[in-house]
C-alpha cells in the first residue's frame, strides 16, 4: 500500500504537461543547452521573452550574446541570420507575426534558399525562422493570415507547421538540427489551447513525416495547423455514421507523400482543409499529386475547405473565413454524397 | 595627402513649454486663445477615449489596440498644424491625428471592434487608413506628395512613425526618395522611447533620430514632443517649407508612451516604475494646463468641468459606434476587386450554404 503510493507520486512528478508555447520554450532551452552555436534573435525575444513568451527566460540563462534583441527590421533579422548561419552558427530567428515576414522575403527567396546551390554546397544556411501564424484569435489586421504557400513554392526552403505541443517540440528540435533553412510556422490559435503530457527529455520528430491524427476508412482529411483540431472534432461528432481519417501533414515541404497516397488508396475520398486562401494554396498541389499517383483510386473529386481568396477579414467576420466546423462538415458530406 | 573636414552638421532642438510651467514667450505660436483651448480639449478627448477603449477592451467589446497616452501633444500638435489641403499617413498610434483632422471618432472603435467599416475615411479628412506593418506607410506619403506636386497642388504630406520604425528599410527608403525628389513631406517620428520592449538606445547607436536626416540630405530637428507648442511650431514651419518647394523635414518628437505597447503587452517586464513616474511629471496635458492657467486663458473651474464634458462626448462616441448594425458575410468579398470574379462568387455561395 505504502509502496504503491510512492510509485504514483514518482510518476506524477515526471509529468510534463505543456501547452505549445511551453513545449517550444522547452525545446529552445534544450537546444541552447546542448549546442553553443545555437543563437536566438528577433524583435523582443530577449528581455521580453517574445511577445508570446516562447523565448521566455532564455536571455537570462544564456545571455545577450546568444539571445539577441534586434532592431525592428525583418530583412535585417533574416539577412543577419544568413551571415551567422554561413559562419557556422545555428540561428533561430523569430519573426513576431508571419504577416511581418514580407520585408524579409528578399533575403529568404534570393539568398537563404539559394546559398547551398549557388556555392555547389560549399556554403550552407542552417537557419530556422519561427513565425506565429493563422487566425481565430481576434487579432489586429495583418495578424491572422496563412501564407505558407509562398515559401512552400520556394525551392530550397523547408516548411513546417505543427498542430500540437508534442509535435511542436520534436519538430522544432529537428528543424534546428536540419542542415537547410526551415520556416517554422506556429499556429497561434493552438499556442495555449491544447495541453499535452510530452516527454521531458529532448526528442526529434523527423521533418517530412506526417502524423495520422485519427484513423478511419471512409474519408481522408488532409490538413495542418490550427484546423487539425477542428477536423478531429468534426470527425468525432460523425463517428457513428462515418469513419474519418485525419492526417496532419506537419511538414508541408518536403511532403510525406507516402502517408498521403496510402490513405487516399484506402478511403478513395479526400477532403483537404487549410486556413490559407484557396487559389494556388497547398491544397491545389495535393490534388495534383493525388491525380498523378492515385487518380483511379478516387471515388469522388477531392474537396477543398479553405480560407477564401479574399483579404483576411477583421475579427467580427473571421469565423466565416476560417474553415469552421460547419464548413468542414459540408466538405465531408459533399465528398460522401458525390 | 590631404586630410581635412569637408562637412559639419548640427542638430537643432526646440522646446517652448517646460514641464515646470515656465515657457519661452517669444517662441509661443501666434494662435488665438480659442485655438489653444481647442488643442487642449483635443488632447483631453484623446486621453479619455484611450481610457474608455482600455475599459472596452477589458470587457471584450473591442480587440487589441495601441494606446496613445502620453503622446497626445506630439500627435494633436502636429495634426493641428496641417492645412485643410494637406494629407497625413499614420501608423497605428495616431488616433488623435484622425480626431484633430475631423474623422468621426467612432470609426476607431469600429476598427478595433473588428469591423472593416472603421477603416473608411470621411472625404475631406485627407488621410490614409492605419498602417500596421511598421514603417510601410512612409513610402506612400512620399509617392502621394509626388502625385500632388505633379498635379500642381499646393499640399504637403505628413507621415507618422515610431522610433522602432526608423530601423525598417521602408522608412529609410522613404526619406531618401523624399530627399532625391525634394518632395513636400514632413516625417514625424514619435520617439516614445520604446518599440515594444526595445529601448530607444538599443534601437540605434545614433545619439538622436533627428540626425538621421543629415544622411539623406534633408532637414532634421528634434523637439520636445510633450510640448504641444514646440511640436505645432516645428510642424507648421516644416509644412510651409514643404509647400514652398524647400524640401522635406524629419521632426523627432521626444515623448513617452505612458501605457503598455498594446493591451497585449506588460511594460513592467522591461521598464522601471521610476522611469514611468519621471515621465508622468512631463505629461503633455499638465503642461498646457499650467500655461492656460498662467495666461488666464481658463480658470480652475473650467478644468474641473471640462473633464465631465469630454467624458460625455466619449460616451456618445461609444453609443454611435455601437449603433452600427453588424457587418455581413458579403462584406468579406465585396471589396477584393471592383468586379467580383467567378471564384469569389462561387466561394461566397458555398459559404452561405453553411450559414443557418
Ligand atoms: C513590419 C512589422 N514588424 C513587426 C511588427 C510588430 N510590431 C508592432 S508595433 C511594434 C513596435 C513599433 O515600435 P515603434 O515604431 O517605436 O512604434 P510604437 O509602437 O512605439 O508607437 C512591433 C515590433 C509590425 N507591426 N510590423
Amino acid at each position: 500500500m505504502v509502496k504503491k503510493k510512492k510509485q504514483i507520486k514518482k510518476k506524477s512528478k515526471q509529468k510534463n504537461v505543456l501547452n505549445m508555447v511551453e513545449a517550444l520554450n522547452q525545446a529552445l532551452f534544450q537546444e541552447m543547452n546542448q549546442d553553443e552555436d545555437v543563437v536566438i534573435l528577433g524583435e523582443d525575444v530577449g528581455l521580453d521573452g517574445g511577445v508570446f513568451r516562447v523565448s521566455d527566460g532564455l536571455q537570462k540563462k544564456y545571455g545577450k550574446e546568444r539571445v539577441i534583441d534586434t532592431p525592428l527590421a525583418e530583412s535585417g533579422i533574416v539577412g543577419f541570420s544568413i551571415g551567422m548561419a554561413a559562419a557556422g552558427l545555428k540561428p533561430i530567428a523569430e519573426i513576431q507575426f508571419s504577416g511581418f515576414l514580407y520585408p524579409a522575403v528578399n533575403q529568404i527567396i534570393s539568398h537563404a534558399s539559394r546559398l547551398r546551390n549557388r556555392t555547389r554546397g560549399a556554403y550552407t544556411c542552417p537557419l530556422v525562422i519561427r513565425a506565429p501564424c493563422g487566425g481565430g484569435i481576434r487579432a489586429l489586421e495583418h495578424h491572422s493570415e496563412s501564407m505558407e504557400n509562398i515559401f512552400i513554392h520556394t525551392p530550397g526552403i523547408k516548411v513546417v507547421m505543427p498542430s500540437t505541443p508534442s509535435d511542436a517540440k520534436g519538430l522544432l528540435i529537428s528543424a534546428i538540427r536540419d542542415p537547410d533553412p526551415v520556416i517554422f510556422y506556429e499556429p497561434k490559435r493552438v499556442y495555449r489551447s491544447i495541453k499535452e503530457d510530452i516527454p521531458k527529455e529532448s526528442y526529434e520528430i523527423p521533418l517530412g513525416k506526417a502524423r495520422i491524427s485519427r484513423e478511419g476508412t471512409d474519408v481522408s482529411i488532409l490538413t495542418w495547423g490550427s484546423v487539425v483540431k477542428d477536423c478531429n472534432e468534426v470527425a468525432d461528432s460523425l463517428k457513428e455514421k462515418v469513419s474519418v481519417e485525419v492526417i496532419d501533414l506537419r511538414t508541408l515541404k518536403p511532403l510525406d507523400i507516402e502517408t498521403v497516397i496510402e490513405s487516399v488508396k484506402k478511403t478513395g475520398r479526400v477532403v483537404i482543409v487549410h486556413e490559407a486562401p484557396k487559389t494556388s494554396g497547398f491544397g491545389a498541389e495535393l490534388i495534383a499529386l493525388i491525380n498523378e499517383k492515385a487518380l483511379l483510386d478516387l471515388q469522388a473529386p477531392v474537396i477543398r475547405v479553405t480560407g477564401f481568396d479574399t483579404i483576411f477579414p477583421l475579427y467580427k467576420l473571421e469565423k466565416h473565413y476560417m474553415p469552421n466546423h460547419d464548413r468542414i462538415m459540408k466538405g465531408i458530406n459533399d465528398v460522401l454524397n458525390y | 595627402m590631404v586630410k581635412k573636414i569637408i562637412a559639419k552638421f548640427e542638430v537643432e532642438y526646440l522646446q517652448v513649454l517646460k514641464h515646470n510651467g515656465r515657457f519661452y514667450p517669444n517662441l509661443i505660436p501666434k494662435l488665438p486663445e480659442s485655438d489653444i483651448q481647442k488643442m487642449y480639449e483635443l488632447m483631453l478627448l484623446s486621453r479619455k477615449l484611450d481610457e474608455k477603449m482600455l475599459a472596452l477592451q477589458r470587457q471584450g467589446k473591442i480587440g487589441t489596440f495601441a494606446p496613445v497616452k502620453g503622446q497626445e501633444a506630439s500627435t494633436v500638435g502636429s495634426a493641428y498644424a496641417m492645412g485643410y489641403q494637406d494629407w497625413f499617413f499614420p501608423s497605428f498610434r495616431e488616433n488623435p491625428a484622425y480626431i484633430t483632422r475631423g474623422l468621426p471618432a467612432e470609426f476607431t472603435l469600429l476598427y478595433h471592434g473588428g469591423d472593416e467599416r472603421g477603416n473608411q475615411i470621411t472625404p475631406g479628412v485627407n488621410a490614409f487608413p492605419i498602417a500596421v506593418p511598421v514603417g510601410s506607410q512612409t513610402l506612400h506619403a512620399v509617392g502621394f506628395a509626388y502625385g500632388l506636386r505633379l498635379q500642381g497642388k499646393d499640399s504637403a504630406c505628413i507621415t507618422y512613425f515610431g522610433d522602432g520604425a526608423t530601423s525598417e528599410g521602408d522608412v529609410n527608403e522613404a526619406m531618401n526618395f523624399a530627399g532625391v525628389f525634394n518632395l513636400p513631406v514632413v516625417f514625424i517620428c514619435q520617439n516614445n522611447q520604446y518599440a515594444i520592449s526595445l529601448s530607444r538606445k538599443n534601437q540605434t547607436n545614433a545619439e538622436t533620430i533627428a540626425q538621421r536626416a543629415i544622411g539623406f540630405g534633408i532637414k532634421g530637428i528634434q523637439v520636445d514632443g510633450n510640448d504641444i507648442f514646440a511640436v505645432y511650431r516645428a510642424t507648421k514651419e516644416a509644412l510651409e517649407r514643404a509647400r514652398n518647394d524647400e524640401g522635406p523635414t524629419l521632426i523627432e518628437c521626444v515623448t513617452y508612451r505612458m501605457a503598455d505597447h498594446t493591451t497585449a503587452d506588460d511594460s513592467s517586464r522591461y521598464r522601471s516604475s521610476r522611469e514611468v513616474s519621471f515621465w508622468k511629471k512631463r505629461d503633455p496635458l499638465l503642461r498646457l494646463e499650467l500655461y492656460m492657467l498662467k495666461k488666464k486663458i481658463q480658470n480652475y473651474n473650467y478644468f474641473d468641468d471640462i473633464e465631465d464634458v469630454i467624458s460625455e462626448r466619449v460616451e456618445s462616441i461609444v453609443a454611435r459606434g455601437e449603433s452600427y448594425p453588424p457587418p455581413n458575410v458579403e462584406d468579406i468579398f465585396k471589396f477584393t476587386y471592383k468586379e467580383m470574379p467567378w471564384f469569389l462568387k462561387e466561394q461566397l455561395e458555398e459559404l452561405k450554404k453553411t450559414i443557418k
